[in-house]
């Protein structure tokens, strides 16, 4: 292994970072991960494993997957079950139900939907098949959204008139302000997103810690990362002025990524949009801009959204808020599996149905 | 002789003959196939192993080998895991029409030189074209025998509490390969396919003990996959160390980057290996003698289990469960 990597996957430097964190047992502490990567880094580094039990995880909404609302997936189904339509999407929302069937099973039908691994490549999908209309299923936070707002301009910049976006990109400050607000979720600190803070900056962070008291950490995803940021959270906890702390700062910059941000906002605006299992957050979704509705699936397709969704069954809602664990689910392991999931938080790889099944299920059997 | 395999390759009539003589019996070149009769005639005595296996990859060429290459490794490979030395192997093609014979060619050459490194013999085959679109290119079924050595008793329901994992090298290197060039996406890596007959390492193992408890090459699915079929079959937990487990650079970080685990990432140069635990330091150095082991490792115990599982102990200390695979690895979108 390379020696950087080596240094962040130490476990002398691991174990020392949770006997220091073992000082702090006078209390519990909630700690909510706000990032899907953040919540399988935690369960496979094994670092939830180690950690003292007074410390509890909340994983939070951070996984674009799992807070797409099902009417989204019925429309991408609709379009991808098309004779003029090839749908391109990122590979986890294969497998995800809407309230019929998911994209991978309405494949043996016929619908024409192929995975991708960056959004330009759609671009060469449409190049390829002129005939065509292809539609990127662009989903995703602050992280994932300008490499879209770029393909949108490419496209429109190089004239590939037959490729569209369905959007259904989101914004991470609403729904977090939205957790720290709630009184029921009784957050005490949070881990904020990584990957977002490395485009959207810290500001928001600081911002909304400082209007709850709720303090924060931006921290990597290496065990030694996920230690050491548990540690210095806790402290902050302790001093309780709702400080926010940048310990990731090998990527992220106080202010951001400015250029991407600002691509973002010149292809997108906000509009309203659903959490799937917590309800529209106003103003926390992007649709495309005027100049670019040539691209947008929502309007050329004349395709609905349904704003009132309610899910039925599956405690997704109370899981992503982290009131209640995956195993409390009456659905989870049982009715919900990664091979037949009911929800989206089992399906993607980085949802808390998900990492909890692979890898804490049965654990202490 | 025309440039493309047509249908008219696939007749029965001169053609075919034509296809068999210039490519097939050019490189397969034996005793038993040159009798050119309708079955390969042989003795055989005392416990055999037999088995097949069908080979349908895109692409059909990848870095580190081709459709040809992996269909004879796969199957000996098999064969190996068993305990049992390869001797004769079948081959049948499905080619779709407008395949080139320079194409066919090379995967024949492959194929025979895969077998001459084996030790093993292709004494029987079969050809059908298709017409375009019915198959990708070429698909290739290959079914091979083996000859059991008395005392020899290998299986996946033979790991004991007291026994050692070892893995005979890098893991996730195919897997990681095919899927860079599958996906065409722009990410050089010095990296190819791990594709290897491994009979020639498995009788070093034996050369040092005969009491190998379970042999089986991690294919699809991986490490992971292959070690939970194991701790189901033998009822028992199979505990693996992080820091262990052989990964290349390359493949470690291609993975992180997709949201993907090496220890998913499919061999086909790889053999999971478990003995007891006093003669595991032995054959560890036994298979690190032989060229296609070099990078062995121990990489995990065998415990008593209730419910058989495959436990990680990570960088970090903790240790958690290592599922079987779900469908494919999927990229994840951030």
């Amino acid at each position: 292994m390379n020696d950087f990597l080596k240094d962040f996957r130490n476990p002398e430097i691991s174990s020392m970072l949770n006997n220091e964190l073992s000082k702090y047992k006078d209390r519990t502490y909630r700690i909510m991960e706000l990032c899907g990567t953040h919540t399988m880094s935690l369960f496979k580094s094994g670092v939830r494993d180690i950690l003292p039990g007074n410390i509890k995880l909340i994983s939070g909404p951070g996984c674009p997957v799992c807070v797409t609302p099902n009417y989204y997936m019925d429309n991408a189904v609709k379009l991808a079950m098309m004779k003029d339509v090839i749908v391109t999407t990122f590979g986890d929302l294969m497998r995800v139900p809407g309230n019929g069937k998911s994209l991978l099973e309405a494949k043996t039908d016929g619908a024409d939907a192929r995975v991708v691994y960056s959004p330009i490549d759609s671009l060469k999908v449409a190049t390829e098949n002129p005939d065509k209309k292809v539609v990127f299923l662009s989903v995703g936070f602050e992280t994932t959204t300008p490499i879209v707002a770029l393909t949108v301009k490419k496209a429109r910049e190089e004239g590939i008139n037959n490729f569209l976006i369905l959007s259904g990109n989101k914004t991470m400050p609403a729904a977090i302000e939205l957790l720290a607000m709630d009184k029921d979720v009784a957050i005490d600190g949070f881990f904020y997103p990584g990957h977002v803070c490395s485009v959207a900056g810290t500001e928001y962070a600081r911002i909304i810690s400082k209007k709850y008291g709720i303090p924060g950490v931006v921290a990597g995803f290496e065990p030694v990362d996920l230690l050491y940021a548990i540690l210095e959270l806790v402290k902050l906890i302790n001093e309780g002025n709702g400080e926010v702390k940048n310990l990731y700062g090998r990527v992220v910059r106080d202010e951001g990524n400015l250029d991407a941000y600002n691509t973002m906002f010149e292809v997108f605006k906000p509009c309203d949009t659903v959490w799937r299992g917590i309800g529209n957050i106003p103003m926390s979704g992007l649709e495309l801009r005027e100049a670019y509705e040539a691209f947008d699936a929502w309007k050329v397709f004349d395709l609905k959204q349904n704003i009132d969704e309610k899910i039925n069954g599956c405690i997704c809602g109370e899981i992503l808020k982290g009131l209640k664990e995956p195993s409390e689910c009456p659905l989870f392991a049982k009715a919900c599996t990664p091979n037949k999931p009911v929800g989206a938080c089992m399906v993607s790889s980085e949802g808390s149905c998900a990492a909890h099944y692979k890898y804490g299920r049965n654990k202490n059997v | 002789m025309s440039e493309v395999i047509t249908l008219a390759h696939g007749s029965g009539g001169t053609l075919t003959h034509e296809l068999i003589n210039k490519i097939f019996y050019k490189h397969f070149q034996n005793d038993l196939l040159d009798s050119e009769n309708d079955a390969a005639v042989f003795n055989a005595e005392g416990k055999m192993a037999f088995t097949t296996d069908s080979f349908v990859i895109t692409p059909v060429f990848f870095k580190g080998g081709n459709i040809g290459k992996i269909s004879v490794c796969g199957t000996v490979n098999d064969l190996a895991s068993m305990g049992a030395i390869p001797k004769y192997l079948s081959c049948g093609f499905i080619i779709e029409e407008g395949l080139k014979f320079s194409e066919l060619e090379r995967i024949v050459e492959a194929m025979a030189e895969t077998a001459k490194k084996a030790g093993v013999k292709i004494v029987t085959g079969d050809t059908k074209v298709v017409g375009k679109g019915a198959c990708d290119k070429v698909f290739i079924n290959t079914a091979g025998i083996g000859f059991i050595p008395e005392g020899r008793v290998t299986g996946g329901n033979m790991a004991k509490p007291g026994d050692k994992v070892i893995l005979t090298g890098f893991m996730g290197d195919h897997g990681t390969s095919i899927l860079l060039e599958r996906e065409d996406m722009g990410i050089s890596a010095d990296l190819s396919s791990d594709c290897a007959p491994l009979n020639g390492l498995v009788e070093k193992i034996y050369e040092v003990t005969s009491n190998a408890h379970v042999l089986r090459d991690p294919t699809r699915g991986g490490v992971a996959t292959t070690l939970n079929e194991i701790a189901s079959q033998s009822g028992v937990d199979i505990k693996l160390y992080e820091e262990k487990l052989p990964v290349r650079d390359e493949v470690q970080g291609i993975c992180d980057m997709l949201g993907m685990e090496p220890i998913y990432m499919a061999n086909e140069g790889k053999m999971l290996v478990i003995v007891p635990g006093d003669v595991s330091e032995k054959v560890l150095d036994a298979i690190r003698s032989h060229e296609y082991g070099v990078n062995a490792e121990i990489i995990g115990d065998v415990l008593e289990s209730k419910s058989p599982r495959v436990l990680l102990k990570t960088y970090a200390g903790g240790t958690r469960v290592v599922d079987m695979l779900t469908g494919d690895q999927l990229p994840r979108i951030c």
